[in-house]
């Protein structure tokens, strides 16, 4: 509890800097407008059209979460205005990427970590492919997939499971060989198959990477979502709703995209961890 | 057909010899290296056989010797673009950010208020999509490399932040008294002991630090950009369905990334000699 107070206090600041950079990055508008409508302007009456512009450079925080909260509950959740709507989508596609993601990656660590050959071949450029940025190939394989009649959820599905995919492999088989030389000596001497090396030993000492590895995939499956909904001209999604707004100069809708997607990663690498603290304690794994 | 049974037969042998050589010799340095690398080129033949095998249009997906002739065709191009995104972009965004982001760690550490305040934000913050950011970057700062420094700069700082602040603390109390009873000053203990202490930290969070820039100079000419760059070129490219390019792109990033990524290591490996993880 002793964070609470420096971290409001950090966050006010913050607030404080934003309001402060209203003001000052869009006072040159309010000053153009005035000088020629032949007005002249205070500094106050200056401070407070900062705040209400229509089209500002930086939205002052009241205004994006007016829009924030115009875009929840301003209308109806099924509306193309709504953020629900938008963060459902993007939601939809990250979820089953993630799904997909993980489940490729356990499913490969387990064969890797059982088969020399593979792991030989396939790791070193399975870390070489971290150094590339993967997000490039996004639009190639939206167009791609499009024209080959495959449209809506599983392509961006597909990017969002490719990105979440190595976090999970990569944690899952340094989990997987986590237990030393010992233990797994001491099962062989109990003459344990490989399969109850794998369930009894191997698995539940891997669960640590694989939660850590889980919250780093599913903020990159968001993130692969998003950026797969820039290009081919998505209509619908949190990614969307950034292009359209950067297009037409929309910046408290890009702003109110914006948080709505924090607050979507917020909330799942939280679900993640809840998760993880229900299925280590079930284990017995909390210490 | 043939180019199918082919790459089939290659996709076989490779296989075996890969098995037999990780079966035999897997301890020896040769087999290190040469194991991935036919697992490279056998992806490489594989591809080759079932685009030509199948007859696979070009739009769909190019075959590996198309997009070797299509890159050699290009260079001019791709020079140019490079030039933008990789060395104006994110690498000048790079070298800012991590500074900022070096600096800030060392005034976080000297203040635990700070600390306290600040971590827990910059670790909520370095999880989110920061990519979304670009489209308002592009509206302060122009289409031009200027706004993709300012996404990538704020791309990286917060993990290099958050391994840096971890680095400054890797020093046990025991050697931290040490430098107390040869009474040194602050500056001293920071140069001398702290800095060293936390480089395979820093270096850490570089390492990550160099996709994540990559990624923030291409993503962000998604959202408007001079006629070059590799963002637009990708964009502008697959509306053409001019696959071939795309993927010289694509290579150019690749190579690009692992470059990056390997002058770090390779700057590592030279200032952290000492430390455990980089003997043997």
């Amino acid at each position: 509890m002793t964070r609470v107070g420096p971290v409001l206090v950090v966050v006010c600041a913050i607030i404080a800097v934003w309001y402060g950079a209203t003001v000052w990055l869009n006072s040159a508008w309010v000053y153009d407008q005035a000088a020629r409508s032949g007005q002249a302007v205070g500094f106050w009456d200056m401070v407070g059209q900062t705040m209400a512009l229509d089209r500002p450079v930086l939205p002052a925080p009241h205004q994006v979460v007016m829009g924030l909260w115009d875009g929840v509950t301003g209308q109806k959740v099924t509306s193309k205005r709504s953020l629900v709507y938008h963060g459902w989508i993007t939601l939809e596609a990250t979820g089953l990427g993630f799904i997909i993601g993980t489940v490729a990656g356990l499913l490969l660590a387990v064969a890797l970590v059982h088969n020399k050959a593979l792991d030989m071949s396939f790791m070193p450029w399975a870390i070489a492919s971290q150094t590339i940025p993967v997000l490039a190939i996004a639009p190639m394989v939206i167009v791609v997939l499009a024209s080959l009649g495959v449209k809506g959820l599983l392509p961006k599905a597909l990017i969002a499971a490719y990105l979440s995919f190595f976090p999970v492999l990569v944690g899952m088989v340094k989990g997987l060989r986590a237990p030393d030389a010992m233990q797994i000596d001491l099962l062989r001497t109990y003459g344990a198959p490989k399969a109850a090396i794998f369930w009894k030993l191997r698995l539940p000492s891997s669960m640590a990477y694989f939660f850590a590895s889980l919250k780093v995939g599913v903020a990159a499956a968001l993130v692969g979502t998003i950026v797969a909904e820039l290009p081919a001209g998505a209509v619908a999604g949190l990614g969307a709703r950034l292009l359209q707004g950067s297009y037409y100069g929309q910046t408290v809708q890009i702003w109110a995209a914006l948080i709505a997607a924090a607050c979507l990663a917020a909330v799942l690498v939280g679900l993640v961890g809840l998760i993880e603290a229900v299925v280590l304690k079930r284990m017995g794994l909390v210490r | 057909m043939s180019f199918l049974i082919f790459a089939i037969l290659f996709w076989a042998v490779a296989f075996w010899m890969n098995a037999t050589i990780a079966a035999r010799w897997s301890e020896t340095g040769w087999a290190r290296y040469f194991v991935p690398a036919l697992f490279g080129v056998t992806l490489l033949v594989l591809w080759e056989g079932i685009v030509r095998g199948f007859a696979v249009p070009q739009v769909i997906l190019p075959a590996p010797s198309q997009i070797a002739m299509r890159f050699a065709a290009s260079t001019g191009v791709l020079w140019v673009d490079f030039r933008q995104t990789i060395l104006k972009g994110a690498l000048s965004g790079y070298v800012m950010g991590c500074a900022a982001a070096f600096v800030m760690a060392v005034l976080v550490d000297r203040s635990a208020f700070l600390e306290r305040g600040l971590m827990p934000v910059g670790n909520f913050l370095a999880a989110l999509p920061i990519v979304g950011i670009a489209p308002i970057f592009v509206m302060w700062f122009g289409f031009d490399w200027q706004s993709k420094a300012a996404v990538v700069i704020v791309t990286v700082f917060f993990p290099v932040l958050v391994n840096m602040v971890a680095g400054l603390k890797a020093t046990d109390p025991l050697q931290r008294d040490l430098m107390r009873t040869y009474s040194a000053s602050y500056l001293q203990t920071l140069i001398k002991m702290r800095l060293p202490a936390a480089l395979p930290f820093l270096f850490n969070g570089l390492k990550i630090a160099t996709t994540l820039a990559l990624i923030g100079a291409i993503v962000a000419e998604f959202f408007g950009s001079p006629t070059r760059g590799m963002g637009f070129r990708i964009s502008t490219a697959v509306g053409q369905l001019d696959m071939a390019l795309v993927w010289s792109e694509i290579t150019v990033a690749a190579l690009a990334g692992t470059g990056f990524y390997g002058l770090i290591a390779l700057a590592e490996k030279v200032l952290t000699f000492w430390h455990p993880s980089q003997r043997g």
